[in-house]
């Protein structure tokens, strides 16, 4: 049998059907891996064995008795320290939230327990999900499973490394402007950001509520399906998610039927964008033709406002969403404050750090009186244009096709006191989210160096379907599937 | 008040709601529970939780609108107030900024009239708009501590905003007596001031009479009662005219009603001025209010106070006195209209609902034994004469406590009115052989002096003689 960190959901999931394996020992196995993994890697904030090996056995009590509930039943899925679980720590990587439990559970994942996985596990992240190489985590970096001197991504960059170094087979992960695809691509795995309101925000910690959507990382396209199937559908707690119920995608991952109109957007090619990240997506432009499908350019000419609009209307819904975070009802406290004002100070200059400071700061600069008409309201009606090339696009072609990053995972250190250049990380993936629609990055070849590189796909409203199977396609004519970063493992207690 | 200077009011009313559960969870809210009972992962703003509106208290802000006369919007949105302050759970509040529920509409008021019997004069003070958000918390302060209850955060909560229409503290007093009235007749809220259930600011500025331009205004907060509201309206006007008097100009700020005290006090000038940064609320979707939905919900709304009033005095030929009694509350004024159903005579029967019911009363009239049938039975008794007022009276008051037929205890009480001319002439002679003195007076042209005589016929009859038919012999025999 191969080893149980190597399995795929899917594949756990046949294990677990033949009866060839419980649940209790992949997690045992997967702990096992992880203690393994983490003095390198540093994926996890924390995790609670025993929570997991409850979960586990539970599991496996319900798959005796007959009562299994789904695909995901048994298989664990590890998760952001951005989603609540009832009895565990909730904290955004951030030092605010020290200590902090939830007292209540997400949508997403009640729905995902209800799916019979074995949640566990708060994977590292940039704090409050604000970065793109989990630099910004308040605790500690965390590396990539390819290169460990570089960055897995961010912000799910815990998330993308879990998964990539075979600690976990799917990872829940939130994108505000690319935090799942982007380190997806930098730790080869797949990723994707729903249709904006397809999974429950509720128990999400909100970054910027207008953009933020949870979704999965995983080794392959079929995992990411099932983590979808048992998290979409509406929820009557987010009046921003979508009415209908679950999907059932998992079981229709067949090539997409007849060819499609694949689109290249212009803009996406442009200084900036490394000569092997492009090579590896012209690569797959040529796979996708090959297969049947016809490729074309378009434009998106408002999208190199992306990056500016994204600035301002998630540094604005930042700047109100995180001033719940004072140290009056919870989280923690500054001692030796002089009064209620001065407790906010003091509480607030100590908890959050510096990216989450300059993003407050910037956000409460452009909704202020007198500045509100030039920035915020101007950036909305920009991404408004945004959403109107997308619009327009969509109109002729049936997917995009473009590259996920400009570069792959750059070195740690390398762009942490460059905002700027950190931000134009995102450049690729920032338009999907201001214009609400579904986008994945699938692993599509490797640098010269090794490193990963990521495709993105994007297509409009509701076209997930659509876009797994094109994923899904071009991995089946790749050899991406399933793979795991070669990560030396302190003691080789696991392999 | 000198004729010099024009008193220019505007107010700012909030009213709490009376829903289920608060403005954006399932949570209710009660006044007076243990502190933090009445919370949830919402209302404490745990991180990742999210608002959900609730329907209700935008249809009850719907109702309120179409009440008032305004223009309902088609679309409202919700809006984020910032400001840092422990009382905001979320430190910003949910509100309405540039689409609030309704705009414009007025209130019907009633100014005080020459004498309680006789109708004041009427007339609309305008609104601006009125919008739903959700209440705050309540801070309460220990020595160097301070304690917050979140209960009340998240009480869906509406903001009136007046034009400056008002130009008296007796008017800002009417005006909050009219609304309140309104309000509590709808069913829209129960307004208890001292449950914190209706709460209101008042801006107020002087200007020289008859000038066109406003003076500088001064926001009046901690105005918690009604007759706080009448009180430190007037009090500050007297300040702001003193001031003027003196040549002293006014400066823009805050000022907090000290009621113990009697004064107004700075709280803070126009300088500390709050930056809201008001944005749309991207957790919430902005809500259709159609013109089905708005008619259904007009079509459950009491008629308003006045019109019942207007319809008492001119339809039904009521006194103004009776009619303000019964409008006052819409149980009262339901149930006399019960009464009409049943066949009583609509003057008797507002008298007896009024007067005599609204004494004996207590609690509500739905769990007295006594219903509007038997309330009509009585005035029927009443408009045949086949008994005294009095014993409707005594009747009511024990039916109140014990129910039972006003027609069969008269019966079996044999309280039916003596109007027999025979029996009470007789009793008649008797008391004018009784009362030599005031017969003298009477003869003397002292019209009154007669009710003594009529008193010592009523006595010895127990109260059962028709009082005009004593009246009535007693003149004949006197005038022989």
């Amino acid at each position: 049998m191969t080893a149980l960190h190597t399995c795929t959901a899917g594949d756990l999931g046949t294990l677990l059907d033949r009866g060839e394996v419980g649940s209790l020992e992949i997690t045992e196995h997967l702990l096992a891996r992880l203690e393994a993994c983490e003095p390198r890697i540093r994926a996890f904030l924390s995790w609670e064995g025993e929570d997991a090996r409850a979960r586990a056995r539970a599991s496996d009590e319900r798959r005796r008795r007959g009562e299994s509930r789904g695909p995901l039943e048994g298989v664990p899925v590890a998760l952001k320290d951005i989603v609540a679980v009832e009895g565990q720590p909730l904290g955004c990587a951030s030092r605010i939230l020290e200590g902090f439990r939830s007292p209540y559970t997400a949508t997403a994942v009640r729905r995902l327990e209800e799916a019979g996985a074995v949640v566990f596990g708060r994977l590292n992240m940039d704090e409050f999900a604000m970065g793109s190489s989990t630099e910004n985590s308040g605790y500690h970096p965390t590396a990539n499973p390819w290169d460990n001197r570089r960055v897995p991504g961010g912000s799910s960059g815990g998330s993308a490394a879990a998964v990539a170094a075979g600690e976990a087979p799917i990872a829940l992960g939130s994108d505000t402007g690319g935090s799942i695809r982007q380190p997806a691509a930098f730790c080869g795995t797949v990723g994707l950001k729903p249709t904006y309101g397809r999974i429950s925000r509720y128990g999400l910690v909100a970054f910027a509520s207008s953009l933020d959507q949870i979704g999965p990382l995983a080794r392959s396209v079929e995992d990411v399906a099932l983590f979808l199937d048992a998290t979409c559908g509406h929820d009557p707690r987010d009046s921003t998610s979508l009415p209908g119920g679950p999907p059932a995608w998992a079981g229709r991952l067949a090539p997409p039927e007849g060819p499609l109109r694949l689109g290249v957007p212009r803009e996406f090619f442009g200084e900036g964008l490394a000569p092997e990240v492009r090579e590896a997506v012209e690569k797959a432009l040529r796979f996708y033709e090959q297969a049947g499908h016809s490729v074309e350019e378009v434009d998106l000419p408002h999208a190199e406002y992306g990056v500016a609009v994204y600035y301002i209307v998630a540094t604005a819904e930042a700047s109100s969403n995180l001033a719940r975070f004072d140290g009056i009802r919870y989280g923690q406290r500054a001692p030796g404050a002089e009064d209620g004002i001065d407790l906010y100070y003091r509480t607030r200059e100590e908890g959050f750090g510096p990216e989450v400071v300059r993003r407050i700061l910037l956000g409460t600069y452009v909704l202020s009186s007198g500045y509100y008409d030039a920035y915020y309201l101007r950036a909305q009606k920009v991404r408004t244009l945004v959403q109107r090339d997308f619009e327009e696009v969509f109109a002729r072609v049936d997917a995009l096709v473009s590259p996920t990053t400009p570069t792959v995972a750059f070195r740690e250190g390398d762009k942490i006191d460059d905002p700027l250049a950190m931000y134009l990380n995102d450049i690729y993936t920032i338009p999907a989210n201001l214009a609400g629609l579904p986008a994945l990055s699938v692993p599509c070849g490797f640098s010269p160096e090794g490193m990963p590189i990521g495709l993105q796909l994007m297509g409009p409203v509701l076209a997930e379907e659509r876009l797994l199977q094109l994923a899904r396609q071009f991995e089946e004519g790749h050899d991406f599937r399933g793979q795991v970063a070669p990560v030396e493992t302190g003691e080789g207690r696991s392999s | 008040m000198s004729a010099a200077w024009e008193p220019v009011i505007g107010l700012e009313v909030h009213v709490q709601l009376g829903t289920a559960s608060k403005m954006f969870s399932p949570v209710p809210y009660r006044f007076g529970e243990e502190p933090n009972t009445l919370i949830d992962p919402v209302v404490w703003a745990l991180p990742g939780s999210l608002p959900v509106i609730n329907e209700e208290a935008v249809a009850k802000t719907v109702q309120l609108g179409l009440l008032l006369g305004c223009e309902i919007a088609p679309v409202c949105k919700w809006d984020r107030k910032n400001y840092f302050y422990p009382d905001s759970p979320k430190n910003y509040q949910i509100s309405q900024y540039d689409q609030p529920v309704c705009r414009h509409g007025s209130v019907e008021i009633e100014l005080a009239g020459p004498s309680r019997a006789e109708m004041g004069p009427h007339r609309e003070v305008r609104l601006t708009r009125i919008h739903l958000e959700e209440d705050v918390g309540k801070l309460t302060h220990y020595g160097k501590d301070s304690g917050v209850d979140y209960n009340r955060a998240g009480t869906p909560l509406v903001e009136i905003v007046t034009e400056p229409d008002l130009h008296s503290a007796e008017e800002a007093y009417a005006f909050l007596t009219c609304l309140r009235r309104m309000l509590v007749h709808a069913g829209l809220s129960d307004c208890d001031m001292e449950k914190g259930q209706l709460r209101c600011d008042a801006n107020i500025s002087l200007r020289p009479a008859g000038s066109g331009k406003l003076g500088t205004k001064v926001e009046l907060k901690n105005l918690n009662s009604i007759s706080g509201v009448r009180d430190g309206i007037a009090h500050e006007i007297r300040r702001q005219q003193r001031e003027l008097e003196r040549g002293n100009a006014l400066r823009q700020e805050t000022r907090r009603w000290d009621a113990e005290k009697g004064q107004t006090r700075e709280m803070r000038g126009k300088e500390e001025a709050h930056d809201y940064r008001y944005f749309p609320d991207p957790d919430l979707l902005p809500v259709r209010i159609s013109e089905a939905w708005k008619a259904e919900l007009a079509a459950t709304l009491p008629e308003r106070p006045f019109d019942r009033q207007r319809r008492y005095l001119e339809r039904l030929g009521l006194p103004y006195s009776t009619a303000t009694v019964l409008i006052g509350e819409r149980e009262v004024a339901d149930f006399f209209e019960a009464c009409l159903t049943e066949g009583g005579d609509p003057v008797i029967a507002g008298n007896l609902v009024a007067n005599d019911l609204l004494r004996e009363r207590r609690g509500s009239l739905a769990e007295l034994p006594i219903g509007p049938a038997e309330v009509a039975e009585l005035a029927g008794l009443l408009a045949h004469r086949t008994i005294a007022h009095a014993t409707a009276r005594e009747l009511l008051a024990e039916i109140v406590q014990t129910g039972g037929s006003p027609s069969a205890l008269v019966r079996e009480r044999g309280l039916e009115q003596r109007s027999d001319t025979g029996e009470l002439e007789a009793l008649c002679r008797e008391a004018i052989e009784n009362s030599p003195k005031a017969v003298a007076q009477y003869r003397e042209g002292n019209a009154k002096a007669i009710n003594a005589v009529k008193g010592q016929v009523m006595k010895a009859t127990g109260g059962k003689a028709d009082p005009q038919v004593v009246n009535q012999l007693l003149e004949k025999l006197l005038a022989d």
